[in-house]
């Protein structure tokens, strides 16, 4: 009881103090999950645009081929290929914590830099993938 | 405090108290991670980068209906999600609950356009 009296209290910041304030990694992980998330219900009808126009005929795939060349549309589908690595990766480390498994606070900071560093890699690999690099 | 929060006197919230939702969220991504898994090994694994082999995985009667649950899965995943950011960022109940009704349409919207995806093929 004393120890969380000593503790200061709980205020939210002000939306302006976002960019200065210097989350933890899982704190980092948690707001991206969050972010990712939305990213991806923002795209969602783009998605199905694409999943439509590969699949539905030999004529709407050589759309879709070209379309897909247009580096502004590589630009999206990186940005998506980011979202969806981040949030499968995220919530997997969810579904572990789910099990009780890694939740001291050195473990759960030492597991938000595996999924950042597991998802910046892999969306690093589709980036040079996109782009022809490799 | 046990004893003065049941009844009439219970404090209700909008969220069921979260636990419905909490396991549809597990349940559903685990069925969208299984069904990625299962795309990406057919796929990359047939080594047919071609129409022919990406309409033809999903020529298969088995595979349409695992998309067609997993796209269920994955909306209805998407579902709390949005409503979970609703719910934390926005507090005018009038704007809330419009903006809720606006998703479960857009949702339902994308779910009728996936059937007729899937079932053209």
């Amino acid at each position: 009881m004393s120890d969380a009296a000593a503790r200061k209290r709980f205020t939210n910041i002000h939306v302006t103090q976002i960019i200065r304030y210097r989350l933890p990694a899982s704190g980092m992980v948690s707001i991206l999950h969050r972010i990712s998330g939305a990213l991806m219900f923002l795209l969602l009808p783009f998605v199905l645009f694409l999943f439509d126009k590969s699949i539905t005929s030999e004529i709407s795939f050589e759309f879709f081929k070209g379309y897909v060349s247009h580096p502004l549309v590589k630009l999206a589908i990186l940005a998506l290929s980011w979202a969806y690595l981040h949030h499968f990766i995220a919530g997997i480390r969810h579904l572990v914590m789910d099990m009780h498994i890694g939740l001291s606070k050195h473990e759960t900071v030492k597991s938000a830099w595996v999924v950042l560093i597991i998802s910046g890699v892999l969306t690093l690999l589709v980036a040079m993938k996109l782009f022809g690099v490799i | 405090m046990a004893d003065n929060n049941i009844g009439a006197k219970r404090v209700v919230v909008g969220a069921h108290y979260g636990l419905r939702d909490w396991l549809a969220q597990r349940v559903t991504a685990v069925v969208m991670a299984v069904f990625t898994v299962v795309t990406l090994v057919l796929f990359l694994g047939a080594s047919d980068f071609s129409y022919e082999g990406w309409a033809g995985l999903f020529a298969q009667q088995w595979f349409k209906i695992l998309a067609f649950v997993t796209f269920l899965a994955m909306y209805y995943h998407v579902w709390v999600g949005i409503r979970d950011i609703w719910m934390d960022y926005i507090k005018p109940v009038g704007i809330r609950l419009t903006l809720q009704v606006f998703t479960i349409l857009w949702l339902l919207g994308c779910a009728g356009w996936t059937v007729q995806i899937l079932w053209r093929v």
